[in-house]
């Protein structure tokens, strides 16, 4: 298993993609090892915000020299971080969490489920995976990415508010196509990935589910982002995951949301 | 140079260990640190049976630190013998496994299954509720605070290392009472309660309203603390809040306490401890310290 570390990354480009949306490219030797569906921790300077921000890694460049991260503006450190211009030398701790089990998906039929900030990190595995077909969630045509998941998979939209493809969720959008995945992997806000898991269930999909959590350290130490799951957990034996360490990506039937 | 320092008849290589809780048993860190650079590895709290913790969120940030409210999760006393002492002692570092419990009779359970595992010291966490009187911390009354200690010291095998709450009115009370009962060492601080409030949602940030305040804003009060407890007992201390340098460190020494522990630090800069030790090598060069014991207290 590669070696977590904290390390210095370069910033190679910042770009605002939507309202309160920033994609930046890091020059980062952590490229070299990263499996899609995991995160890096990025660090504020600020020393009044010392924490790593969790921040799951949207692509990676052919060479594997610098990954990409599209991410939220969320609070100070993010604000932070959406003011970085290329040239900057940043710190960032990884890589962290599991990613998603592209083996699953292999020789069956995947549907990919992101909504709003749970879109990015589902790009690096619509590109690993052929013949994927994607669902987007956004509140309104102001979306992102949309390009980039248009080039790997088949594409499909949902707005809430009905101002570009299906109106309604991702799961509407995936109703409404027909199609019957044998996989499921998804990111996105709670009530989403809940309902993707009692649709799954429902249906005998299987499903990957990327969850977040407020967390600290970002390696399983803190024991701050658990997550209860239906077994007894390996750690403490108490039926709560590290989302950070033993996630971010789970198998819905193992956890209790 | 001497860098090692002797609590209660165990000597440490160098006075640098891990604040409980924020470095779980070194395996997680591990991957960062060499733990044999280290003077100790001060366990996560465990207690007699497995406590799941509270719910999430249990972290937020804070100005300069963080809250936590974990509540403790642990796999319980069996499972941490079994898998968590021997993976430390794979390591040339001491054992120092703190315990955590809801009441008397739980610490010493724990107390009592460590009697054989080759473990170096105990740490008793007193910030935990006692559950028969009134779930008032046993470290935020002086004589409850006594009446763990000996209770705990008639079971133990190993030096037992009492861990002071700040949130108490005079922490030099609570030291000599740890002190008249018995107590090998005592650590602090352990966590300051604090409330965090989210203004946009109008809601608290952590589930259980209060959490724990760590982290380089606590350090200020922490030293105050270890100055105060110096002057007040005899017995070595072990300083600790908000380390995140060996210049930190350094002040918590300089204060009075014998060894030192880094926290809430090992969360962000996950080789904290070990470029501490370096520091700390580094300043006695610079100073031309021959032993790390003439600094103890030295503070004029």
């Amino acid at each position: 298993m590669p070696q977590k570390k904290k390390t210095t990354a370069v910033v190679r480009s910042q770009t605002k993609l939507s309202e309160g949306i920033y994609d930046m490219w890091l020059e980062t030797e952590l490229a070299r090892q990263v499996r899609p569906g995991q995160f890096i921790g990025v660090y504020p300077t600020d020393k009044s915000t010392l924490l790593p921000r969790p921040i799951s890694i949207c692509e990676v460049n052919e060479e594997k020299t610098a990954l990409r991260l599209v991410y939220r503006v969320a609070g100070a450190g993010t604000a932070e971080f959406s003011g970085w211009q290329a040239g900057r030398q940043v710190q960032v701790l990884g890589v962290l969490g599991n990613g998603y089990p592209l083996e699953a998906g292999s020789g069956k039929c995947v549907a990919l489920l992101g909504g709003g900030i749970g879109v990015p990190p589902l790009l690096e595995t619509a590109k690993e995976l052929p013949q994927v077909h994607t669902f987007l969630g956004y509140r309104s045509a102001d979306t992102f990415l949309q390009e980039d998941f248009a080039r790997y998979s088949t594409l499909h939209i949902a707005t809430e508010d009905g101002s570009l493809g299906t109106k309604g969720n991702v799961l509407d959008a995936l109703l409404k196509s027909g199609l019957k995945p044998d996989v499921i992997m998804a990111c996105g806000p709670m009530p989403m990935l809940r309902a993707i898991k009692q649709y799954a269930e429902k249906e005998g999909i299987e499903a990957y589910i990327s969850l977040e959590e407020r967390m600290a350290c970002g390696v399983g130490a803190c024991l701050g982002c658990v997550v209860k799951t239906k077994g007894i957990d390996a750690h403490s034996h108490v039926h709560n995951a590290r989302i950070c360490t033993d996630g971010p990506v789970f198998n819905a039937k193992e956890v209790e949301i | 140079m001497n860098t090692s320092v002797t609590i209660a008849g165990v000597t440490f290589k160098n006075p640098v260990m891990t604040a409980s809780g924020t470095f779980g048993s070194g395996m997680e860190d591990g991957e960062f640190v060499d733990l044999n650079r280290l003077g100790a590895v001060v366990s996560k709290g465990v207690a007699n049976v497995p406590w799941p913790g509270n719910p999430t969120p249990r972290v937020a940030e804070t100005y300069g630190g963080m809250l936590n409210a974990i509540g403790l999760q642990n796999p319980g006393i069996d499972v941490f013998i079994e898998r968590d002492i021997p993976f430390l002692k794979q390591y040339d570092t001491k054992i120092i496994v703190n315990v955590c419990g809801k009441t008397v009779e739980d610490y010493c359970e724990v107390v009592d299954k460590l009697a054989s595992p080759p473990v170096d010291m105990l740490e008793i966490n007193v910030s935990c509720p006692n559950v028969k009187e009134g779930a008032i911390a046993f470290g935020q009354k002086a004589d409850a605070l006594f009446n763990i200690t000996q209770e705990i010291k008639k079971h133990a095998a190993q030096p037992v290392i009492m861990k002071l709450s700040p949130n108490v009115t005079d922490i030099t009370e609570m030291a000599k009472a740890a002190e008249a009962a018995g107590a090998d060492a005592i650590s602090l601080i352990n966590t300051i309660t604090g409330m965090k409030i989210d203004v946009n949602r109008r809601k608290f940030v952590l589930a259980n309203k209060t959490g724990g305040l760590s982290g380089p804003a606590i350090k200020p009060v922490a030293v105050r603390m270890v100055h105060q407890a110096a002057q007040a007992v005899k017995i070595p201390i072990i300083g600790m809040g908000g380390i995140a340098t060996a210049e930190d460190a350094l002040e918590f020494i300089l204060a009075g306490a014998t060894a030192v522990s880094v926290g809430a630090m090992n969360f962000v800069n996950p080789y904290t401890t070990v470029e501490v030790v370096d520091g700390i090598e580094e300043y006695m060069r610079r100073y031309q310290v021959e032993d790390i014991r003439e600094l103890i207290g030295a503070v004029e």
